[in-house]
């Protein structure tokens, strides 16, 4: 098949060592040891972005998904996302003292992005 | 916008007018109110919640003042028409008849598509979630809970590959429930486990801020496992990972929701399984909400069998808890968006919910026993589970090893499971790591955003740095209406125009099922005949009766070779205008007042029974004893003969009393019994000479008043007919034999 594991129910042995855990205590247990499994997780979602997070801030920011999806491929081809797409569209607004929304659409339009990567140090992926 | 009126359908077009300017009324999820006493009636309850200002009760209502008790459960439907503005209809429908979750079932394939889907493209199975298509519904909502008079939730997906951007779309316009889980991503849509869990973080942050109350994926192991029962330790542990997950994002417990299913079903022993799951999740998970979702795993094409899993499953409900009760129709299993079977499925849950009221005031969950010792081992084999998760390495680990979805009972394995690699799948390679100064100036993002580089002031409330996000501000949202120019809802909606009408009045009426105007209709036939000969000879039939694209969607051996139950769909390609049917006035009905002063300045006597060989007498008593509202009330004079008397002898006690009116009451109709006895009534009245004499009337059920009628009966009542019904009609015989 797959390759997985196979195993019959050793269900009796395995539990041993917690057979005598009170029930607030498996439960207890239950809960920590999820937590083990979780806080990774979240770790690697607190230092990370994607595309459609990225896409989501721009929504948040005032652009329509037709214009998010171009902005985070450019800032994507850029070398840039990982500074943020939102972030890249509101410095250059702020450095060229531009409304946002109309530096983010001169964006799509190709402008500024050389202005970003010196701003931001990005280079080729 | 102008209020409905409950004799008006909804005007679908008046939905879609100003969309680009429409606000949701409210945000975030609200539960059912319950009340210190509930009182329905003439009864007292314990798990009910306030009424509905305009409702349709289940059809025994009828005999219980018409009240329609409102469970305190919240309660799901799912509609899926792959049409929207079909589905509007559908929302109003269910609402009246007690649902105020409403789940419109996405189209396939929207998880694989990376960005928001606009405009309103037709869907398969479901449609395609998009800004308009969301905003639409929450808009005909927000009217349809005005008119029901509670407030209604409206659920949509946040998963796929685009879960944070779908997250922001439905909190902006106000969504109120949606599933969330990435393990649903990684498991049954083949997304990279790494991009799910990144984007999840997000969505969920999204929905924190938005009050949507989150139901997970887990059930789907269920529903996918080769035997299901068997998945119980697993799906403790995948709802422990979304829901701390989600917690730890920062949702309060009680947003999320537990989507959790009774593993098995009869001809299983089912509640020895159902129950303990139930009660070990409960006490593992008693901070989070329950959504007790319907075994579906089992479902089959028979409507029968899918109420009787219903019903089972909320005995489970009743038995533990359910903030929220779902309501899966047999649509499930023969794939026919039958919205009459989904209503059917809300009252199943209103009348079992409502039925079980108080039931453990009266009974109690044993404290040892089998009960106790499966919950504990149910346990035991979770914690075991997370245990060996761990110490492969992690989740990531735990499913490139296929540890889940296993059909073998944990720490059973089958080596069958769902096995994903963690640099595999949709979306591999696209999540980037942050730099020091990433930065996103919006509310509600998840993770490092270093907005102190800007303005330290702002960290607390980073769309500060932009003068507020499409939260705080919703006019900086972007409308988009329609992309394509043939496939969006005004094409739809000018083919079958006439049908709609521009007010929504249209008097031309077509069979549905799935879309306004499909034509659908369901034929039920019994065949004395096998199985297989009888599916195909349906389809004969079906032809026959003019139907075109017939197909079988259930048969049931009655005997391998005596017969078989087949029902079948077609397409019946005719429409009718309601304005130039013919229809009679409905029933006029006297006031008591006037009746009595009737019978008493005419007085009247009657002779009633129930005839032929016909036991029954409950309909009878009904209509003439005073105390349940029967013509007694009015002063006339009834001799009661009883049940089961002959005709002749019913006749003759009314020439022996003298009496003006015959009351005959008839129940069995097999073989149009009840039919046959009315004509005997009246040619032995005849052959009597005294048919003149007497007014002779007959009641039962299964009794149609024209063909009572054309059987020699002054009169026939059905049954829906009461005492004043009757003694209208009395009346107003009378009057006209005395001229």
């Amino acid at each position: 098949m797959k390759g997985f594991l196979k195993r019959d129910d050793d269900f009796s042995v395995r539990r041993e060592k917690i057979a005598g855990l009170s029930d607030e205590a498996l439960k207890a247990k239950f809960w920590a040891d999820i937590e083990k499994i979780v806080d990774p997780l979240l770790d690697l979602a607190r230092t990370h972005t994607s595309p459609s997070i990225e896409r989501s801030v721009l929504l948040r920011m005032g652009f329509s998904s037709l214009e998010a999806k171009p902005l985070v491929e450019g800032a994507i081809d850029r070398g840039l996302i990982g500074h943020g797409v939102g972030h890249v569209v509101y410095r250059i607004a702020k450095e060229k003292q531009l409304d946002l929304r109309r530096a983010g659409l001169e964006m799509i339009d190709g402008q500024h992005w050389d202005d970003a990567m010196k701003i931001f140090k990005g280079g080729d992926r | 916008m102008t209020p409905l009126k409950p004799d008006e359908r909804i005007n679908v077009h008046e939905i879609m007018k100003d969309l680009e300017n429409y606000r949701p009324k409210r945000r975030g999820w609200v539960w059912r109110e319950k009340s210190e006493e509930q009182v329905y009636g003439p009864f007292k309850y314990k798990d009910m919640s306030t009424p509905l200002k305009n409702y349709v009760g289940i059809p025994a209502a009828a005999y219980f003042e018409n009240i329609d008790p409102q469970p305190d459960n919240s309660i799901t439907t799912e509609i899926a028409s792959g049409r929207f503005e079909d589905d509007i209809r559908r929302m109003r429908m269910s609402a009246w008849h007690g649902a105020d979750h409403i789940m419109v079932i996405r189209t396939a394939g929207q998880s694989h598509f990376d960005g928001l889907i606009e405009g309103t493209p037709q869907g398969i199975g479901g449609i395609p979630i998009s800004r308009k298509q969301v905003r639409a519904h929450r808009k005909a909502l927000d009217l349809i809970e005005e008119e029901v008079g509670r407030p209604i939730n409206y659920h949509s997906y946040v998963s796929g590959v685009a879960g944070p951007e779908v997250a922001v779309m439905l909190a902006e316009e106000g969504v109120n429930g949606a599933h969330q889980d990435p393990q649903y991503n990684v498991l049954y849509r083949n997304i990279n486990m790494v991009r799910s869990f990144v984007d999840a973080a997000e969505s969920k942050k999204v929905m924190t801020w938005a009050r949507i109350l989150q139901i997970d994926g887990a059930h789907n192991a269920n529903a996918t496992a080769r035997e299901a029962w068997k998945v119980m330790p697993e799906l403790m542990v995948q709802h422990g990972i979304n829901a701390l997950f989600s917690h730890k994002v920062g949702m309060p417990k009680e947003d999320i929701s537990l989507s959790t299913v009774p593993p098995t079903s009869a001809p299983a022993p089912s509640v020895y399984f159902d129950l303990p799951y139930a009660v070990a999740l409960r006490e593992l998970f008693d901070e989070y909400k329950m959504r007790a979702q319907m075994n579906t795993k089992y479902i089959t094409s028979s409507s029968r069998e899918a109420t009787v899993t219903h019903v089972m499953n909320m005995m489970i409900s009743r038995l533990t808890s359910a903030d929220l009760q779902s309501t899966i129709t047999p649509d499930e299993g023969r794939n026919v968006p039958w919205h009459v079977y989904n209503i059917e499925a809300c009252d199943t849950a209103k009348q079992t919910l409502t039925g079980l009221d108080g039931l453990m005031d009266l009974i109690e969950l044993k404290s040892e026993g089998p009960l106790r010792d499966t919950v504990r081992e149910l346990k035991e084999r979770a914690v075991l589970y997370i245990e060996e998760i761990l110490e492969v390495g992690g989740y990531f680990e735990a499913v490139e090893k296929g540890f889940f979805v296993d059909s073998g009972k944990y720490p059973e394995r089958n080596g069958d499971g769902i096995g994903r690699k963690i640099d595999g799948g949709v979306g591999h390679g696209t999540v980037y790591e942050r730099e020091a100064d990433y930065m996103a100036p919006v509310t509600a993002h998840y993770g490092d955003n270093n907005v102190a580089q800007y303005d330290a002031g702002a960290v607390e409330n980073p769309a500060g740095l932009i003068d507020g996000s499409t939260f705080e501000k919703p006019e900086k949202i972007v409308f988009i209406d329609e992309l394509d120019p043939e496939d969006n809802v005004n094409t739809r909606m000018a083919e079958n125009e006439r049908l709609r009408g521009e007010d929504g009045q249209s008097t031309l009426v077509k069979p549905e099922v799935q879309w306004l105007g499909d034509g659908v209709v369901q034929v039920e036939l019994f065949l004395p005949a096998a199985r297989r000969v009888s599916e195909y000879a349906a389809l004969e039939f079906g032809k026959k009766m003019n139907l075109k694209d017939i197909e079988i969607i259930h048969s049931e051996m009655m005997h391998p070779s005596e017969g078989t139950r087949v029902q079948l769909k077609g397409t019946l390609d005719y429409e009718v205008d309601l304005s130039k049917l013919e229809i009679p006035p409905e029933p006029e009905i006297m006031s008591d007042d006037e009746i009595r002063q009737e019978f008493e300045d005419h007085p009247i006597k009657i002779v009633a029974a129930t005839i032929g060989e016909d036991e029954h007498s409950v309909g009878l008593r009904e209509v003439i004893d005073i105390k349940h509202g029967g013509i007694e009330k009015y002063g006339c004079e009834v001799e009661y003969l009883g049940t089961s008397v002959p005709t002749e002898k019913l006749v003759d006690a009314a020439i022996e009393m003298n009496a003006q009116v015959i009351l005959a009451s008839t129940i069995i109709s097999h073989d149009d019994i009840h039919y046959k006895n009315m004509k005997r009534i009246h040619e032995y009245a005849l052959e009597k000479g005294v048919r003149d004499k007497f007014i002779i009337v007959a009641g039962g059920t299964q009794v149609t008043p024209e063909i009572a009628r054309k059987n020699g009966m002054d009169e026939g009542f059905g049954r829906y007919d009461r005492g004043v019904n009757l003694a209208t009609f009395l009346v107003k015989r009378r009057r006209e034999l005395r001229g």
